[in-house]
C-alpha cells in the first residue's frame, strides 16, 4: 500500500447478509485504516440492517483477471456442464437435491 | 511498400549511396508509421464495434473492459455530476433538521438526509472504477468546474419545503433513476439499484409532510400551497434543457447510458404529479396546464429555460452558498483526514518493525 | 417527594441528555470533515434522537399530566431542561466534537450497563436498547480521541485544547441530588460513584493511547442538572423550538 499519501486509501467492502450466505460484495469507501474501514463499512453499507458480518479489503490488494484473457480463463470451465447440477435429470418426486 | 524499398535499394550509384540509405530510412520510418496508424484504426474501430455490439446486446459493461474514450468520459461527467448532485443536496434539507418541528420528523429528516450523504458516497465509488479519484472529483466541485442538479441551489424557506423537495425533488429523481438502473456501466447500474431501493421512503415521506399540510391550519395550507409555487417550476426544470437542447442525448441512448429523452421523463412527472396535487387540494402554479384527452397526458406552460441556464451557470439564489458550505466542510476536515492517515502510517510502521 | 416525582427527574436528565447532544450532532451533517464520518456523525445524532424519544416519552408518562416526548422536548422553557452543560456544548472543531461525545460515551455506557438491571423494567428496556448504540458511540470516539491524539502535531494540540476546555463540564456528568438518593435507596439506579470509577479508567487509558494530559486545574462547572445552562442553550432552544413556539398547538 502507498502509505505516504495524504487521502485515506480505498477499501472494497463484502457483507454477509445473513447467516448461511457468502461475503458479497457491495461497493467501496474511503478509511485511513482496517478498524475505520469495518467501521464506516458499518454505517456506510448496513444502515437498514443489511448483514451481520463485513469484510474490508485495501483496493488495491485486489489482483483481477484481465477480461483479454476472458475466452481462455473462463471457456473450459463454461464447456464443463457436468459441473453445474442442472445438468442432470432429476426424476419427478425427489426433492430437497 | 517492400517493392518502393527494393526499388531504392538496387539503387547503385555510389555518389547516390549514402542519401539514398538516408532516404531508405525515413522511408522505411514513414510506411512503418503509416502502418501503425492503419492498425490502430482498425483495431480501435473492432473495438467500439464489439463494444457497441455488446451494449445492443444488453451486456454489462465491467470496469476493467475495452471502453471507448468518450463512453468512459461522459460516464464519469454524468457519475459525479449525480454524486455532487446527492451531496450538495443534503444541504436545503440540512437547514431544517435542527428546527423539525417534533421527534419524529426530526429522525427521519436526518436519516434522510444522511442516505443522501450514502448515495453520494455509492456514487462516487463507481467514478473511482473509472479511474477518477474521489478528492479530486470533488475538488472540481469546489471550483465550479463540475456541476450539479440546479433545483439545489434553490433556498428553502419553510418546514413545507421538506414536504416539497421529497414529494417533487425526489420523485423527479427517481423518475430519472430508475431507468438508470439498467444503464449499460455495470457500478454505475447496481449503485443506482441500491439508490433507488433506499430512496422509495424519501418520496412518501415528503408526500406525507405535504399531505399533513394540506389538510391542516391555513397557515399549514398557505406554507404548503407556496412551497409548490416556488419549487413546481425548479423541478421540471431538474430533467434538463429541452431535446432540441440537449447535446448528449443521441449518444447517451445509443450508449444505454440514457435510457429515455429528457422531455420524456419531464412528461411522466407531469402526468404523474398534477393528480396528486389535485388529490390533497394543491393548486399546480402553471395557468397554461390543461389535460389533452387526445394524447392521454397533461400540456404544461413554457418552462422559463432562461432562468435555468443562469442557475446552471451559478447565478441562482444559493449556488455560492452551496458550493462554500461543500468547500469549508472539506478545509476544515483536512487536518482530521491527515491526522487520521499519520496515524495509521505510524501504526502499520510499528506493525513491521 | 414521592418515588414517582424521582423517576421523573431522573428519566427527564437521560431523555434532556441525549436530545441536545443530538441536536447539537445534527446540526453537523452535510458539513462533517469527509463523507464517512458524516455519515457516522449522524447515525450517532439519530441514536441520540431515538433514545430521546423513548426516554422524553417515559417521563411523560410519569410526570402525571399528559405530557407527550414532544412537548417535553419541544415546549419547556430554558431552565426546566436538565442535560448536564457538557452536552450543549458548541460543536467547535472536530476535535472539541469528537471530545465532548467521548467524555459522554465513557459515562453513559457504565450507567447504562447498570440501569438495563433497574427494578423499573420499562427503564431498563430503553436501557438495554440505548447501550447496544452507546458502546458503539464509545468506541468510535475513543478510537478518534487516539487518532488524533497521535496523529500530527496540528492533532495532538488541537484534541489537547479540546480536553482543556471541556474537561471541567464532565464532573456535573457525576451530579447527585435528592431525586438518585431516593432511587438509589430502592435500588432503581445505580450510585455514581461506581460509575465514576468506571469513567475515570476509561479516560485515564484512552487518554494515555492518545498521548494526551488531563488539565492540572481540576475545577469544576456545573448547573445544567439544575436548569441554570451556559449561554449557548438559549440559541440551541431557539432552533429547536422554532416550529412549535411560532405555529402553537398545530400537528406535523
Amino acid at each position: 500500500m502507498t502509505q505516504d499519501k495524504k487521502d485515506w486509501p480505498l477499501w472494497e467492502v463484502f457483507i454477509r447478509s445473513k447467516q448461511g450466505l457468502n461475503h458479497k460484495h457491495v461497493g467501496s469507501l474511503r478509511a485511513a485504516d482496517s478498524t475505520m474501514a469495518v467501521e464506516n463499512a458499518r454505517d456506510v453499507y448496513t444502515r437498514r440492517q443489511e448483514g451481520i458480518s463485513i469484510w474490508v479489503v485495501p483496493s488495491n490488494l485486489i489482483t483481477a483477471s484481465d477480461p483479454s484473457d476472458e475466452e481462455s480463463l473462463f471457456e473450459p470451465s463454461a464447456s464443463k456442464v457436468y459441473r453445474h447440477p442442472t445438468f442432470y435429470d432429476v426424476p419427478d418426486g425427489i426433492s430437497h437435491m | 511498400m517492400l517493392k518502393l524499398i527494393n526499388l531504392l535499394l538496387i539503387t547503385r550509384d555510389r555518389k547516390h549511396c549514402s542519401i539514398s540509405f538516408v532516404l531508405v530510412g525515413v522511408v522505411y520510418t514513414y510506411i512503418c508509421l503509416v502502418n501503425a496508424l492503419f492498425m490502430k484504426n482498425i483495431d480501435i474501430k473492432s473495438l467500439e464495434e464489439k463494444f457497441q455490439k455488446k451494449i445492443d446486446a444488453d451486456i454489462k459493461i465491467e470496469p476493467n473492459d475495452w471502453m471507448p474514450d468518450n463512453y468512459r468520459a461522459t460516464l464519469i461527467r454524468q457519475i459525479s455530476q449525480h454524486a455532487h448532485s446527492e451531496i450538495v443536496g443534503m444541504l436545503p434539507e440540512g437547514n431544517w433538521i435542527t428546527r423539525a418541528p417534533n421527534l419524529r420528523r426530526k429522525a427521519v429528516l436526518l436519516a434522510k438526509v444522511q442516505d443522501e450523504a450514502g448515495h453520494g458516497l455509492y456514487l462516487y465509488c463507481a467514478t473511482e472504477t473509472l479511474g477518477a479519484d474521489r478528492e479530486d472529483t470533488i475538488d472540481d466541485l469546489h471550483s465550479g468546474k463540475a456541476k450539479y442538479s440546479s433545483i439545489f441551489n434553490y433556498p428553502t424557506l419553510s418546514w413545507a419545503d421538506m414536504g416539497a423537495i421529497g414529494w417533487l425533488v425526489d420523485g423527479a429523481a427517481i423518475m430519472n433513476q430508475v431507468p438508470l438502473c439498467r444503464c449499460s456501466y455495470g457500478p454505475y447500474a447496481r449503485a443506482m439499484v441500491r439508490v433507488c431501493k433506499e430512496e422509495s421512503f424519501h418520496q412518501r415521506q415528503g408526500f406525507e409532510i405535504m399531505t399533513k399540510l394540506a389538510s391542516g391550519t391555513k397557515e399549514q395550507k398557505e406554507m404548503a400551497q407556496d412551497a409548490l409555487n416556488r419549487f413546481w417550476w425548479p423541478s421540471l426544470m431538474m430533467f434538463g434543457p429541452s431535446d432540441a437542447d440537449s447535446k448528449h442525448t443521441d449518444q447517451s441512448m445509443k450508449w444505454k447510458i440514457k435510457r429515455h429523452t429528457n422531455d420524456e421523463l419531464r412528461q411522466q412527472f407531469v402526468d404523474i404529479t398534477v393528480p396528486q396535487a389535485e388529490m390533497i387540494g394543491l393548486t399546480i402554479p402553471d395557468k397554461d396546464l390543461k389535460w389533452n384527452e387526445s394524447t392521454k397526458s397533461y400540456t404544461y406552460g413554457a418552462i422559463n429555460w432562461d432562468e435555468f441556464w443562469q442557475v446552471v451557470g451559478g447565478n441562482g439564489p444559493c449556488n455560492k452558498e452551496r458550493v462554500d458550505a461543500r468547500r469549508k466542510a472539506k478545509e476544515d476536515g483536512k487536518w482530521v483526514v491527515e491526522a487520521a492517515m499519520a496515524f495509521a502510517n505510524k501504526r502499520s510502521a510499528k506493525k513491521s518493525a | 417527594m414521592t418515588k414517582q416525582e424521582a423517576l421523573y427527574n431522573y428519566v427527564l436528565r437521560l431523555g434532556d441528555d441525549s436530545l441536545i447532544l443530538g441536536q447539537r450532532l445534527a446540526e453537523l451533517c452535510g458539513h462533517g470533515p469527509i463523507l464517512e464520518e458524516d455519515i457516522a456523525l449522524t447515525n450517532i445524532s439519530l441514536d441520540l434522537i431515538g433514545q430521546a424519544t423513548l426516554f422524553l416519552d417515559y417521563a411523560g408518562a410519569l410526570s402525571g399530566e399528559t405530557k407527550s416526548n414532544d412537548d417535553l422536548a419541544f415546549l419547556r422553557l430554558e431552565k426546566e431542561y436538565v442535560n448536564a452543560l457538557l452536552l450543549e456544548q458548541p460543536n467547535g472543531h472536530f476535535g472539541d466534537t469528537i471530545m465532548r461525545q467521548f467524555l459522554f460515551d465513557a459515562f453513559r455506557k457504565p450507567l447504562l450497563e447498570c440501569l438495563q438491571d433497574s427494578s423499573e423494567k420499562e427503564l431498563a428496556s430503553i436501557a438495554e436498547k440505548a447501550l447496544k448504540e452507546t458502546k458503539y458511540h464509545l468506541k468510535h470516539s475513543s478510537e478518534w480521541v487516539i487518532r488524533l491524539g497521535d496523529g500530527t502535531d496540528e492533532s495532538h494540540e488541537k484534541i489537547q485544547g479540546s480536553l482543556h476546555t471541556l474537561y471541567r463540564y464532565s464532573h456535573e456528568l457525576f451530579f447527585e441530588d435528592e431525586s438518585d438518593f431516593l432511587l438509589q435507596k430502592s435500588k432503581i439506579v445505580p450510585e455514581l460513584n461506581s460509575i465514576k470509577l468506571e469513567w475515570e479508567k476509561t479516560v485515564k487509558n484512552v487518554f494515555e493511547m492518545a498521548g494526551i494530559a488531563l488539565p492540572e486545574n481540576d475545577w469544576k462547572f456545573e448547573g445544567g442538572r439544575q436548569g441554570r445552562h451556559s449561554e449557548h442553550m438559549g440559541f440551541l432552544l431557539t432552533e429547536l423550538q422554532y416550529m412549535q413556539r411560532t405555529y402553537p398547538n398545530m400537528e406535523w
